[in-house]
C-alpha cells in the first residue's frame, strides 16, 4: 500500500476553479441537477400517461355518443346481419353489413396489392441497392408518404376510374378495385419505410455468417434476414392493415360509395369510415342516427384495438417459443 | 521457406498475393503454401492482413469498392478468381468469425442451416448432421435438451462452438479461423483447441490468431503477417527454438511488440 494522506484526496484549487470535492457538491443537499432530474421524471412520466388518459377519453366518448343508439334503436342482429343503411328512411334502418363488407373487401384487396410491392421495394432498397440509388429512392419513398390522401382519392377519381373503365369495359370504375389499389398504393410507402428499417435492424454480421456459409443473396434474405426481422416486418404489415381500415377521403372517392353488398370486384361500396365522414355532419346530436354513426366508431375502435393486440399476442407467441 | 515435403500435398497456394484498396497495399507479394490436412497458423499484430487474406480466399470482399487483388491463390491447384460459381467455393470453406454470430433462429436451425440451402431435407438426415456437427464442436451435451431454443441465447463461449458446428455442418475441405478465442473464456478456448486437433486429419485448417501461444500449441507451420508484409513462415517450433531468422519475427515470438 502506498501512503495516502487526506491531503491527496482533497487536491488544491487548479487556477481555473474551484477544488473537485467543492465542484461534486454537498452530500446532503439537493442541488439544481437533482431537481432537474425530478422534474424530467414527471415530465416524462405525465407524457407517457396521457397518452393511456386520451385513448380511454376517446373511448369514453364514443361509447358516450353510441349509448343513446346501442340502448334505444339498436336491434343487434339487425346491425350486424342486415345490408340495409337506411338512417333518414321513415323507418330507418341501421343495418351496417354492407359497410363492414365493403371495408374489409378494400383493406383486404389493399394487403394483396401493397404487401408484395412494399416488401420488394424495402428488400431492393435495403438489401441491394447502394449509394445514390437507395438514398434516392428513400427519400423518394418518404416523399411518397407524404402524399395526402384527398390527392389519391383524387387520383382514384379521376385517373384510376377511366383506366378501370377501359382495361375491363365496366361501365363506373369506382368500387372495390379501385380503392383497393389505391389504397395500396397509399399504404406502400409508409409500409416500405418500416419495412426497410426492420431489415436495416439485422445485424451485418447475420449476412456475413450466411454469406460465408455459400448462400445466395436471396438465400440470405429468405432463410436469415426475413426470419430474423420477422417482428418489424409485421408490424409494418399491420401498419398497413390500420392504415387500410382507418382511411375515409381517399376511400370515399375511390370506391363509389353506394350502398350495397359487392357481388364482384367492379362493385361500387362505401366504407365504415366514409358513412360517417359524410353523414356525421347531418345529424342532430342524441338523435339515433347520430348515435348509429358513433356505433360505427365504436366498431372501428374495437377492431383496431384487435388488430393491434393480436399483432401484439403474436410477436409475443413467437417469441415465448423460442 | 520450408517448402512442404512431396508426400504431402498442397491445398492452398499464395503467389505473390498484394491486396490493397485504392493506393493503400494491406498485403504485399505475399506467397506460402498451405498443405492439405495441417493446421496452418498466421500471426501478426493488428491491420496485419490477416482477416483481408481470408476474406480473399474466400471471395468475400468483391464487392468492395476500390479493392484490388493481385497475384494468386490456387485452391487445389485453381485460382480461387477463376471459379464460376462462388457460392459452391464458399460452401467448401468453413469460416469462423472473430465475435460468434449465433443466428436468430435455433440451435438445431443453426446448424441445419447449410445442409438445408443445399437441399438436404429429410428431418432423419438433419438430426444426424446436427447431432454429429455438435458433438464433433463440443456442444452437444450442453445443447441437447434445448436444440429448440434460440442459438443467440447461448453464452458466448456456447456461440462460438455453434458456430464451429455450423462451419463442419457444410462438411468443408478448408477450415478459416479468424481469431477465434478474442471473445471466449480460457476454458472454451482449450475445448474449442481441442476440437481442432481432432479436426486436423480431416481437413486442412488455416487459424488466423494474435495469441502466439496458441499457434504454438496448435499449428505445424506458421506464417507471421506484420504491416501487410509476410515476414516469415516455417514450422511453428523454429519460431520458438530461436531457428527463425528474422530479429521482428523473435521480437514478436518473445511478447517485445504486439
Amino acid at each position: 500500500m502506498h501512503p495516502n494522506p487526506a491531503s491527496q484526496l482533497d487536491p488544491p484549487a487548479t487556477p481555473a476553479g474551484p477544488t473537485a470535492r467543492a465542484r461534486h457538491g454537498s452530500l446532503h443537499r439537493r442541488d439544481l441537477a437533482w431537481y432537474l432530474d425530478k422534474a424530467v421524471g414527471i415530465v416524462v412520466f405525465v407524457g407517457g400517461v396521457s397518452a393511456i388518459i386520451f385513448i380511454l377519453g376517446i373511448f369514453a366518448f364514443i361509447t358516450k355518443e353510441g349509448m343513446t343508439f346501442i340502448f334505444g334503436d339498436m336491434n343487434l342482429k339487425e346491425f350486424f346481419t342486415s345490408p340495409n343503411w337506411r338512417p333518414t328512411d321513415a323507418v330507418p334502418e341501421y343495418g351496417a353489413l354492407a359497410l363492414i363488407v365493403g371495408t374489409a373487401s378494400v383493406t383486404g384487396l389493399a394487403m394483396l396489392v401493397s404487401v408484395p410491392f412494399s416488401l420488394g421495394a424495402a428488400v431492393f432498397i435495403g438489401e441491394f441497392a447502394t449509394g445514390k440509388v437507395r438514398e434516392s429512392l428513400k427519400v423518394l419513398v418518404e416523399l411518397l408518404a407524404a402524399i395526402p390522401s384527398v390527392v389519391w382519392g383524387f387520383i382514384g377519381f379521376m385517373i384510376m376510374k377511366e383506366l378501370i373503365e377501359d382495361v375491363f369495359g365496366v361501365p363506373v370504375g369506382l368500387g372495390i378495385l379501385n380503392a383497393g389499389i389505391i389504397l395500396g398504393l397509399m399504404a406502400a410507402p409508409i409500409m416500405t419505410t418500416i419495412a426497410e428499417d426492420a431489415l436495416k435492424a439485422v445485424p451485418d454480421t447475420y449476412r456475413e455468417a450466411a454469406e460465408a456459409m455459400g448462400a445466395t443473396r436471396w438465400q440470405i434474405i429468405l432463410k436469415v434476414v426475413f426470419p430474423a426481422a420477422k417482428n418489424g416486418l409485421l408490424g409494418a404489415v399491420l401498419l398497413g392493415v390500420g392504415r387500410g381500415f382507418g382511411e375515409t377521403m381517399a376511400v370515399l372517392m375511390a370506391s363509389g360509395h353506394a350502398i350495397q353488398l359487392p357481388g364482384s370486384i367492379f362493385d361500387s361500396i362505401r366504407a365504415l369510415t366514409a358513412t360517417i365522414a359524410a353523414e356525421l355532419g347531418e345529424t342532430a346530436a342524441g338523435s339515433p342516427h347520430h348515435g348509429a354513426l358513433f356505433t360505427l366508431g365504436i366498431l372501428l375502435f374495437v377492431v383496431t384495438f384487435i388488430i393491434n393486440l393480436s399483432a401484439d399476442l403474436i410477436v409475443r407467441g413467437i417469441r415465448k417459443k423460442n | 521457406m520450408v517448402n512442404p515435403t512431396p508426400d504431402q500435398a498442397i491445398k492452398l497456394e499464395v503467389d505473390n498475393l498484394t491486396i490493397s484498396y485504392g493506393t493503400n497495399a494491406i498485403l504485399r507479394d505475399v506467397s506460402f503454401q498451405v498443405r492439405e490436412r495441417e493446421i496452418f497458423g498466421i500471426i501478426g499484430p493488428a491491420n496485419s492482413g490477416k482477416t483481408s487474406f481470408l476474406r480473399t480466399l474466400n471471395r468475400m470482399n468483391e464487392f468492395v469498392p476500390g479493392m484490388r487483388v493481385d497475384g494468386q491463390i490456387l485452391f487445389d491447384g485453381q485460382d480461387v478468381r477463376n471459379f464460376t460459381n462462388v457460392f459452391a467455393l464458399r460452401r467448401r470453406v468453413g469460416v469462423v468469425f472473430p465475435l460468434p454470430v449465433g443466428l436468430p433462429m435455433t440451435v438445431y436451425d443453426n446448424v441445419a442451416l447449410a445442409p438445408r440451402l443445399t437441399g438436404v431435407k429429410k428431418k432423419a438426415d438433419l438430426d444426424v448432421i446436427v447431432e454429429r456437427c455438435l458433438t464433433r464442436a463440443a456442444l452437444w451435451d450442453e445443447v441437447k435438451d434445448r436444440l429448440h431454443a434460440l442459438g443467440s441465447l447461448l453464452s458466448g463461449g456456447q456461440q462460438q462452438r455453434l458456430t464451429i458446428a455450423r462451419a463442419l455442418s457444410q462438411d468443408p475441405e478448408l477450415l478459416l479461423l479468424d481469431e477465434f478465442s478474442i471473445a471466449v473464456d480460457p476454458v472454451t478456448t482449450m475445448r474449442i483447441e481441442d476440437v481442432l486437433k481432432e479436426l486436423r486429419s480431416e481437413m486442412t485448417i488455416v487459424m488466423v490468431t494474435n495469441l502466439v501461444q496458441q499457434a504454438r500449441r496448435l499449428a505445424e507451420r506458421t506464417a507471421f503477417f506484420l504491416n501487410g508484409e509476410l515476414v516469415e513462415v516455417g514450422e511453428t517450433e523454429e519460431f520458438f527454438t530461436g531457428t527463425v531468422q528474422d530479429p521482428r519475427t523473435r521480437e514478436y515470438v518473445e511478447g517485445k511488440f504486439g
